[in-house]
């Protein structure tokens, strides 16, 4: 598997969500991930339910077979002062350079130099060596920008190498490119069975894929069970609606003749859904990527369902060597 | 975790969805539409709601009812866009067709292009020769296609320009889809400083606060940075970004001016604010920050929205006496031995799966049972089930009991399986149903327990897409009516 894994999708598909379950099924025994965020917004902090993260990597939790996960949420605008520190030895002039604006003007507005540091930092992360030559982190799993921004987001090293044609953001931007279009990254897009996503996943392979950078899977997320097929629910919507009302009395269910009209609305509902999920399966199946498919976990995504979530990846290949 | 709403406590049967709501006020949206005092609705919130949803129904509700509405939407579905003809992107408002207006209602709606926007701005206020400088300019070119804020930005300015036409008597405004919904706020201003602020004037000072005295300590400073930037980003991409402000000179003031104006303009009285999320934790806690600080700016917040909730006809059957009778059903049993006996829960057997060759991988009808079993993670066991009676997985079919009621004669041991089958996945489809309302009406009840002053009003979830003006038209149905389910 890559080294770094990219995740993205729509706004609200689980981006954060399946990250961090992919960070911890790629941990397994004697294996270290690290799992980066790079929208300031905390939201590892809040899956793992611990105060803010602060700039730094640290171990948020071990994973099932002992292999454990860190994490960083990388803060642009510490990035640039380490930056710029580490390279000029600015000291207070960086505090200068805050005063004036500067620091905001190159974090949050000029063209890319965020996302410049933010993807920088992430390959850093997957060059890092120990002494011995190993690898720090076995894998890095970035929670990255939606769909939507994505292409750019990953692709901003190459606008700009051309913006700032010399200097040393030139060449971090350079190297980091490097990284980015190799077999070292696979991107990959979170769905749902929803028109919406499906679509946007769609564009954005297709956008991926014209820029060059390397697409991974479509993970398709809150797949729910399907109870019942249509077959089902139109024989039961015809005319056995007294045998289905003896039938739930039967089972023990009280006043079950009142009950066999709403359960029926809802099978016809869960009919439709089921055929509509049908027909965003079919545009995926379309797009030519394998994917993995992750269970609408009833409770919601909490500590408990991402490692579920976990080792529903594991089960579908995630991690075995 | 345990916060409740302040209302009636019923212990009884498991009450529909929306009872949580009968202790907040009913946001009543139609009287909102019809005031001609209201001129601008704003919709936002979290990501994936519903806004640009909301948006377009309310538009199309408001013309329904009279009202000459536009609606600006940001990066609506394509459909969406299509059905109501706005899928060209002109950046200008085209009137819809198919409205049902009464009373001279129109509606006209139109799609955010922020660069051309963005070009439109440089193109009023500049004369052609500077225009074509600043558009063909690379660092300008790159700041309009979309960096942090250039879209709020643009959304801003556009409500500012619909509304100085003055020639609609209502704007309805989505917002885009943000990481945070209060981004919509926040990166204007921080654009509109940006473009007028100190940084941006230094970067033009050299020569113009060069010769005074005074100024000398800034101008060391001034070549400390610019080298230093020179060096990090490349002398050329500065020398960008010195022409760009150089040709922009004629516009600052003009950016924060209208950011500031704008910025009024939401807090007038005209403006109504509707929040809208998704009965999920992460979007209601959205939703509650944003309540918060439209209060602290003194932003007129409507209400809240709460978008695609679900609701059952058969609430009176509780998930764990509907997963009981289905696993009666699954086990030949018929149940005329009484309660008590129903604890054995063996591997579902041939219920759960469909005969059809089921589509790709679909998770087996009681998704949490083989999770249950012993070799689930320790992890697992931290999880509260704290979200009621109704969430408590598939465990609990151990102590339910059957209906003492049902009599024993109420159907022979000769049940056809094919009928017991298809009741047992009615039965189990209600059980999923009832974990997901109980799980809804918590998130909720937590918002409601933060905020009981806001007004709600529930959109039920439609099983499909929204993606015509039959689809809008229902939404504003359901934004207009209290407590309506399924
Ligand atoms: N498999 C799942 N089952 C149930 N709920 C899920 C699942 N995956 C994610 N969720 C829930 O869906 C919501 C959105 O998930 P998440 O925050 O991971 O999405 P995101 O794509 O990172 O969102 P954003 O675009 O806001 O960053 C959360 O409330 C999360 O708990
Ligand atoms: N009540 C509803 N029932 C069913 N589907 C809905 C409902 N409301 C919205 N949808 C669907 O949900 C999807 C997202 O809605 P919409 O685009 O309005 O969200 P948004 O908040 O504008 O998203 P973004 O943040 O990406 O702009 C669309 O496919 C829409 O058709
Ligand atoms: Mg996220
Ligand atoms: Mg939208």
């Amino acid at each position: 598997m890559s080294r770094l894994q990219v995740v993205s999708g729509k706004g609200g598909t689980g981006k954060t969500t399946v990250a961090a379950a992919l960070a911890l099924a790629l941990a397994t025994e004697g294996k270290r991930t690290l799992l980066v965020e790079v929208e300031g917004r905390q939201g590892i902090a809040q899956l793992f339910e611990t105060e803010a993260l602060p700039y730094e990597e640290r171990k948020i939790a071990v994973a099932p077979g002992g292999g454990e996960v860190y994490a960083l949420a990388i803060d642009a605008e510490r990035a640039l002062l380490d930056y710029l520190q580490m390279f000029y030895k600015l000291g207070g002039a960086g505090r200068a350079l805050k005063k004036l604006g500067a620091i905001d003007f190159a974090t949050t507005i000029a063209p890319g130099v965020r996302d410049v540091l933010l993807t920088g930092k992430a390959c850093e992360a997957v060059r890092r060596r120990e002494r011995d030559g190993r690898p720090v982190y076995d894998h890095v799993v970035m929670d990255a920008p939606p769909t939507g921004r994505i292409t750019r987001f990953l692709n901003v090293n190459d606008e700009v190498a051309g913006l700032a044609r010399i200097g040393p953001i030139h060449h971090q931007a350079q190297a980091v490119m490097g990284v980015l279009k190799s077999p070292d990254t696979a991107v990959h897009l979170v769905t749902l069975l929803e028109e919406m996503p499906v679509q946007e996943t769609a564009d954005g392979v297709a956008e991926l894929r014209a820029a060059g950078l390397p697409v991974g899977r479509v993970v398709v997320n809150m797949v729910r069970p399907q109870v019942l097929d249509e077959a089902a629910v139109r024989a039961a919507s015809g005319d056995h609606r007294e045998a289905i009302a003896r039938t739930l009395a039967g089972a023990g269910v009280a006043g079950a003749a009142g009950l066999v009209e709403p359960l029926l609305d809802q099978a016809a509902e869960h009919a439709r859904r089921v055929e509509l999920e049908r027909d965003q399966r079919a545009v995926l199946d379309g797009i030519g990527l394998p994917a993995y498919e992750l269970p609408y976990l009833g409770d919601g995504a909490d500590i408990a369902g991402l490692y579920r979530l976990a080792k529903e990846l594991r089960k579908q290949g995630v991690g075995a060597a | 975790m345990t916060e409740k709403t302040p209302g009636p406590a019923d212990g009884g049967p498991v009450p529909p969805a929306g009872a949580g709501l009968d202790a907040v006020p009913f946001l009543d949206i139609d009287p909102v539409l019809d005031d001609r005092g209201t001129r601008i609705i704003v919709c936002c919130g979290a990501g994936g709601v519903g806004k640009t949803t909301t948006a377009a129904a309310l538009g199309v509700r408001a013309a329904e009812r009279g009202r000459r509405v536009v609606v600006l939407t940001i990066d609506p579905a394509r459909r969406l866009a299509q059905s109501m003809g706005i899928d060209a992107l002109d950046n200008t408002p085209r009137r819809v067709d198919g409205i049902k207006g009464s009373d001279g209602g129109e509606l006209h709606a139109m799609m955010l292009d922020m660069k051309r926007t963005f070009d439109e701005i440089v193109e009023a206020h500049a004369d052609p020769a500077r225009a074509r400088a600043i558009l063909e300019n690379p660092f300008y070119q790159s700041l309009s296609a979309g960096f942090a804020g250039t879209q709020e930005y643009m959304a801003m300015e556009k409500l500012g320009q619909l509304r100085a036409r003055d020639e609609w008597d209502l704007i309805v405004v989505d917002t885009p889809p943000s990481r945070s919904a209060l981004d919509f706020l926040d990166a204007p201003k921080r654009l509109g400083s940006f473009l007028d602020g100190k940084f941006i004037k230094l970067l033009m000072a050299p020569a113009k606060v060069g010769g005074r005295a005074g100024m000398k300590f800034l101008n060391v400073g001034m070549s400390m940075m610019t080298g230093t930037l020179g060096k990090l980003l490349g002398g050329q991409f500065l020398g960008d970004v010195q022409t760009f402000v150089a040709a922009m000179d004629t516009m600052f003031g003009g950016f924060r001016t209208r950011a500031d104006a704008t910025y009024r303009l939401l807090q007038a009285p005209g403006t109504a604010f509707l929040v809208v999320a998704a009965p999920e934790r992460d979007a209601l806690r959205e939703a509650a920050y944003f309540v918060e600080r439209l209060a602290a700016e003194g932003m007129p917040l409507a209400g809240l929205v709460l978008n695609r909730v679900h609701g059952s006809g058969a609430a009176r059957l509780s998930a764990e006496r509907a997963r009981a009778a289905a696993e009666n059903l699954d086990e030949g049993r018929i149940v005329d031995q009484g309660p008590g006996k129903t604890g054995q829960r063996g591997a579902p057997a041939t219920s759960s799966e469909p005969s059809h060759p089921a589509t790709a991988a679909v998770s087996p009808a009681r998704p949490s049972a083989s999770e249950a079993a012993p070799t689930a993670d320790a992890s697992e066991e931290h999880s509260s089930r704290d979200t009621g009676p109704d969430s408590t997985g598939p465990d609990t079919g151990q102590d339910s009991t059957t209906d003492p009621d049902t009599g024993p004669d109420s159907t022979g041991p000769d049940t056809d399986p094919e009928l017991a089958r298809l009741t047992a996945g009615l039965l189990r489809l209600h059980a999923e149903r009832m974990r997901v309302l109980a799980r809804e009406q918590h998130t909720r009840d937590r918002f409601t327990a933060l905020h009981p002053e806001v007004a709600v009003t529930e959109v039920a979830a439609l099983p499909g897409d929204v993606h015509d003006l039959a689809g809008l038209r229902a939404i504003g149905e359901r934004l207009s009516t209290p407590r309506d389910r399924s």
